[in-house]
């Protein structure tokens, strides 16, 4: 019993702990967002990076999502005899929730794992140490052009998301479940306003700024050698999913 | 530069206890002691990569520790380090490490920057490998490259940890000479952690002798070398039966059995 408190305790601990190193670090980001020197063409390298890594994961599954979810609600829809709706179905699924959340995932995952990384073998192999030597701040040096660059890259690649998740509905829906191209593609933008674009990249932008922060946060604060950056890159990974996740359902709640 | 009673411990072993040092304007002091003692944990709270859990380290009279974030760069902007294992920036060519501290600090142009770095590679006999990435490089090669790197703004004090380890005796000499050479146009003061006592006397005002926590014997060249104090002694000869544990015994005998049986 007392070994579960304790392993609540001091997991519950931890957290509170990475949550408040996270503040930290976004107090010194933003200061070294708005003091020079300025960055623009580092946080260009990493918008070439981060965006050309990511974006051929980000279509396939973009794709698959909006198929997909043409054939899931085409079983329901049929019930009651609704098939018509669902290229609306699809494109507000796509604008509002899964292109931003499924984009954020998956540039976690090819991204936000990279910049853990990066940092972390730079931490330990004392490179973080170099900088600072250098007269260099280290989290304005690495953090702010990764940080921009995301929150820039995100909502890009969920604009290409978007668009290419509602044609996998629709070659899946013309093609195999055999709806009229043209009442399809009326469907789609039938009830579609420019309110759910926006607020699907407000969330982008959102999603892009955690992933990156908390990348940069797992990589900066590695402990130990290569085992330590492993550990980093995994943390990486699933707090910045966490933190995704968590954060689209209070944005969706606010964006509403 | 001065360290005022340092005291430094990574969770309950505790690495610095109450350092005293003081450096003075031009001096080059050589620091030796057994592996592990922190000796590059020292070197680490001099330049401000770490903070000291008590006492105090002034540069030029200024606390590193009371003054701004930016005045804490602009104090680091006096130094150059070295790093034992050179720590040079994997994501750029060599080039560019070396021209890393130029580009950020000075207005230098390009041709000016560049002509400073093959001078700088050419001070440590690494002429023409500006387009080498670091990975391409032999463990001494990094050394001598994170040397240049730290030579290149021609700072006020210099800090070198081990900078000649794993190096051939002839490039040893060569970074002595630099060092030499350096010292006598620019009058840096100078740290330098070295375990090669030839280099030690080579280019030391002062020895300083670092165990348990503290500098234990801070002399001349030639007052180390022929010092009767046995824990000097010990170091001179390299001989262990005269050498204090550097832990305690059953600790050490634990460590033993560790390696024994992996
Ligand atoms: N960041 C750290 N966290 C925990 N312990 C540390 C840290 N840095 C150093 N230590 C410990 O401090 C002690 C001194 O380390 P240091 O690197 O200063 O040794 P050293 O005298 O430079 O040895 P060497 O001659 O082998 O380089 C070591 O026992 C090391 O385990
Ligand atoms: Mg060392």
């Amino acid at each position: 019993m007392n070994a579960v408190l304790e392993f609540f305790g001091r997991g519950s601990l931890r957290v509170i702990e990475g949550v408040g190193r996270f503040f930290v670090l976004l107090g010194m980001t933003m200061r070294g967002v708005v003091s020079p020197p300025f960055s623009p063409v580092a946080t260009a390298r990493q918008v070439v990076r981060v965006g050309v890594d990511s974006v051929p994961v980000v279509l396939l599954t973009a794709f698959f999502t909006g198929g997909v979810l043409a054939l899931q609600t085409f079983k329901g829809f049929q019930r009651f005899h609704a098939e018509g709706y669902i290229g609306s179905v699809v494109a507000l699924s796509m604008l509002r929730e899964l292109g931003p959340v499924l984009t954020g995932l998956m540039v976690t995952g090819r991204a936000g794992s990279a910049m853990a990384a990066e940092l972390g073998s730079m931490r330990v192999t004392e490179q973080i140490d170099a900088l600072v030597s250098l007269a260099t701040d280290p989290v304005q040096y690495l953090f702010v052009p990764r940080v921009l660059a995301s929150i820039l890259v995100v909502p890009m690649l969920v604009v290409l998301a978007d668009a290419v998740g509602i044609m996998g509905g629709y070659l899946v829906a013309v093609g195999y479940l055999g709806a009229n191209p043209v009442v399809y593609m009326n469907n789609t933008f039938q009830f579609l306003s420019m309110e759910d674009m926006t607020s699907g990249l407000i969330k982008a932008a959102a999603f892009g700024f955690l992933l990156s922060l908390v990348g940069c946060q797992c990589g900066y604060d590695t402990q130990g050698g290569a085992e330590g950056v492993g550990l980093s890159t995994t943390k990486a990974v699933v707090m910045g999913s966490l933190a995704i996740l968590i954060a689209d359902f209070f944005l969706t709640k606010v964006l509403f | 530069m001065k360290l005022t009673k340092v005291t430094k411990s990574f969770g309950t072993k505790t690495v610095l206890s109450g350092l005293d040092l003081t450096v003075a304007k031009g001096e080059s002091l050589v620091l030796v002691g057994q592996s592990g003692i922190g000796k590059s944990v020292l070197l680490k709270h001099v330049i401000g990569l770490l903070k000291p859990d008590s006492g105090t380290v002034e540069i030029d009279g200024e606390d590193l520790w009371k003054v701004s974030a930016k005045d804490r760069d602009r104090l680091r902007r006096k130094f150059g380090m070295s790093f034992q294992e050179g720590a040079l920036f994997d994501s750029m060519s060599v080039g560019e490490n070396i021209a890393f501290p130029l580009t950020r600090h000075t207005k230098k142009t390009k041709k000016e920057i560049a002509d400073r770095v093959a001078e700088c590679l050419d001070l440590v006999r690494l002429p023409g490998i500006e387009e080498k990435r670091p990975s391409e490089l032999s463990g001494g090669m990094r050394r001598r490259v994170g040397f240049a790197r730290a030579i290149a703004l021609q700072p006020e004090i210099l800090i070198f940890d081990e900078p000649t380890t794993g190096l051939d005796p002839i490039t040893t000499d060569v970074v002595v000479k630099v060092i030499e050479e350096m010292r006598a146009r620019l009058k840096p003061s100078a740290i330098t952690i070295t375990h090669d006592l030839k280099v030690a006397f080579g280019i030391a005002d002062r020895v300083g002798l670092l165990s348990g926590g503290k500098i234990l014997v801070d002399m001349t060249p030639k007052e180390f070398e022929e010092s009767k104090d046995p824990r000097v002694a010990a170091f001179v000869t390299g001989d262990s039966e005269l050498a204090p544990p550097e832990v305690e015994p059953e600790r050490r005998k634990a460590a033993t059995a560790a390696e024994a049986h992996p």
